[in-house]
């Protein structure tokens, strides 16, 4: 708790829609300790956007916290007025989005963006641009000084992307949500943003909650990993003994499915067959069960128990701890 | 991806004019502009007579090297009435312009921004103004209060809102959901900053190449109001009260109405050209690929 920047607990998210309540997340605990950098993984629809709308607090205005608290830096967020917690947005906490083709506004210059979201730093426009051509630097653009006066279309997506990284940089946060900064990407720019991540983040020392749903990254950036299902937090550990040693079935069909870990040609990749349940009418026991392989009765009418398997890793299965899933 | 050796050292505002000029069209429309505005703003010294100075002697001259475009009726030298005229078209279209683009702004921003509730007023207030037929209002006004300048300016200003409106309405709605928005949003960017700083630069490229289109509709608007004896007092002239003036002389001195008319038809072509050209200027992303 003491060592936590960021901390989650039980929070439940729910939306109201003309269909009925669709509890998005339930219950959900995650903490990201200072200096760490944390990935969750899940497919679309998991719960992921809205974990991080809830956390900048630019939830939709049909979403309600149903439960629980988010603690930031000693700060329960929810607690804060629209100011207060406009004073953290992009100085404490800050964000990349997924597609560098839409972060920044098209007819003004990356100068003009980058100098401009300075606005609360007492200093003058030199002082400004300087630090702007800084961060551009720590990035990897070449020639920043004269790329400040061009237009977010001039740069490539990659570059994009980097700047966005730089603008979330500048404030020197305490945490940064990268949600699927590199998923537009392509494979090579892919490692050099999680390179540049990693030096960055290194150098200011800010906690990153990354989110993805490419296992490859978050094995070789996190240290601890959040596997989210259907809204839920299913399994967390550490990134070693989820990747080895699964021990939630999602985990485990999950690490099957990525291509990276198929070892033998095949013309069909596999899935997991079936699809998210219906988030407005869930079912009894667990959320996995009607697409889980191990399904035995008491999935369907009880809820499974957060277990712990060993010191950092825990899952939500009824399975879990009591023999190893295969 | 451009040369960085090519590095930009002209503004925003010095790169659109560049890029205007380097258009044929927008080139020609930007002359035509610019003459049209320095005969308004320098007309005391350029005109060759008095405008409304008579000289019964040298009525219903024909065009001579005296008198460019000969005199009416009361022997006032046409050329001269015709550039003072250009002061009174100016002198309605920017402050229509200006008003009705201010206005606009900030009704469209908060229409677009603002709640549902809102949203549905401001549009039934525009819909409301909209729903006048401009020349008639125009007229019931000048009935209750009475011809002159300042009434014609509010009467245009208040019908042309809601274009402004609108086009602003639409694009905030269409950009505040935008994930630049959203980005700029989690960074810590206040409403004020985002509407400012970020929407703002983006609704001004489609408004400069309306309001550019709009200006002759203004000119237009304020020479048919003084033709009808609606507008401008005499003997001020105005382009309309000039051709007022030559209409019912047409069969004898046709020159009057000519002269009345070509500077008419001039602005018109140029601010439609200037508007034409602006169009893809105003985007960074167009411009410079001509």
């Amino acid at each position: 708790m003491e060592n936590d920047i960021l901390n989650i607990r039980d929070m439940s998210i729910h939306y109201s829609t003309p269909r009925g309540t669709l509890k998005a997340l339930r219950h959900v605990n995650v903490s990201v300790p200072k200096g760490k950098i944390i990935g969750v993984v899940g497919e679309s629809g998991c719960g992921k956007s809205t974990l991080i709308s809830a956390i900048i607090r630019l939830l939709a205005p049909n979403a309600n916290l149903a439960s629980g608290a988010i603690t930031f830096d000693g700060k329960d967020l929810f607690g804060l007025s629209e100011d207060e917690m406009r004073g953290l947005r992009g100085t404490d906490i800050s964000m990349v989005f997924q597609d560098p083709m839409q972060t920044h506004n098209p007819v003004l210059t990356i100068g003009r963006q980058m100098t401009d979201i300075q606005y609360r730093d007492d200093m003058t426009m030199e002082q400004k641009t300087k630090r702007a051509v800084d961060m551009l630097t720590q990035v990897g653009i070449p020639d920043p000084a004269a790329r400040l006066n061009q237009f977010p279309h001039e740069f490539s997506g990659g570059m994009r992307q980097r700047i966005a990284i730089a603008m979330a940089l500048m404030a020197r946060p305490k945490l940064l949500i990268a949600d699927e900064p590199t998923t537009a990407l392509d494979a090579t720019l892919e490692v050099q943003i999680i390179k540049r991540l990693e030096e960055l983040q290194a150098d200011i020392g800010c906690s990153i909650l990354f989110i993805s749903h490419h296992l490859g990254v978050i094995a070789e950036l996190c240290e601890e990993v959040v596997v989210m299902y259907a809204g839920e937090v299913v399994e967390q550990g550490s990134v070693r003994e989820v990747f080895h040693s699964p021990q939630h079935p999602y985990t485990k069909a999950l690490l099957e499915c990525d291509p990276g870990h198929i070892k033998e040609k095949t013309r069909n990749l596999p899935t997991i067959p079936g699809e998210i349940p219906d988030l407005v009418n869930i079912p009894a026991g667990c959320a996995f069960a009607p697409r889980c392989p191990r399904v035995f009765d008491a999935c369907h009418t009880q809820r499974p128990e957060w277990t712990r398997i060993k010191e950092g890793q825990h899952a939500l299965c009824h399975l879990a701890g009591k023999e190893a899933v295969q | 991806m451009t040369d960085t050796a090519i590095v930009k050292t002209r503004g925003e505002f010095a790169d659109v004019i560049y890029h205007l000029v380097r258009d044929p069209l927008g080139c020609t429309g930007f002359v035509i502009v610019l003459a049209f505005v320095f005969a308004a703003l320098f007309a005391d010294f350029i005109v060759p007579y008095d405008p409304i100075a008579l000289n019964i002697k040298e009525r219903l001259q024909g065009p001579s090297l005296s008198h460019l475009m000969g005199t009416d009726q009361l022997g006032r030298d046409t050329f001269s009435r015709v550039l003072m005229g250009s002061r009174v078209a100016l002198q309605v279209a920017l402050p229509t312009i200006g008003g009705a683009m201010f206005i606009g702004i900030l009704l469209g921003m908060i229409a677009g921004f603002g709640s549902r509730t809102v949203d549905n007023a401001i549009i039934l207030f525009f819909d409301t103004i909209r729903s006048f037929p401009t020349v008639m209002f125009a007229l019931a006004v000048v009935a209750l209060v009475g011809p002159s300048l300042k009434t014609v300016i509010f009467v245009i200003m208040m019908t042309s809102i809601p274009t402004y409106g609108r086009v602003v309405r639409t694009q905030t709605l269409s950009l505040r959901n935008s994930e630049f928005i959203l980005a700029e949003r989690s960074l810590g960017a206040s409403v004020a900053r985002i509407l400012g700083v970020h929407i703002l630069p983006n609704v001004m490229g489609p408004l400069a190449v309306l309001a550019a289109m709009d200006i002759p509709t203004v000119v237009g608007l304020e020479a048919g109001l003084s033709f009808l004896g609606m507008g401008v007092k005499p003997p001020t002239p105005s382009w309309g009260s000039i051709l007022n003036d030559g209409y019912t002389l047409i069969r004898n001195t046709p020159w009057i109405i000519v002269a009345g008319g070509i500077p008419l038809i001039l602005t018109t072509l140029g601010f439609t050209f200037l508007g034409e050209a602006l169009r893809d200027v105003v985007d960074p992303k167009l411009r410079g690929q001509k």
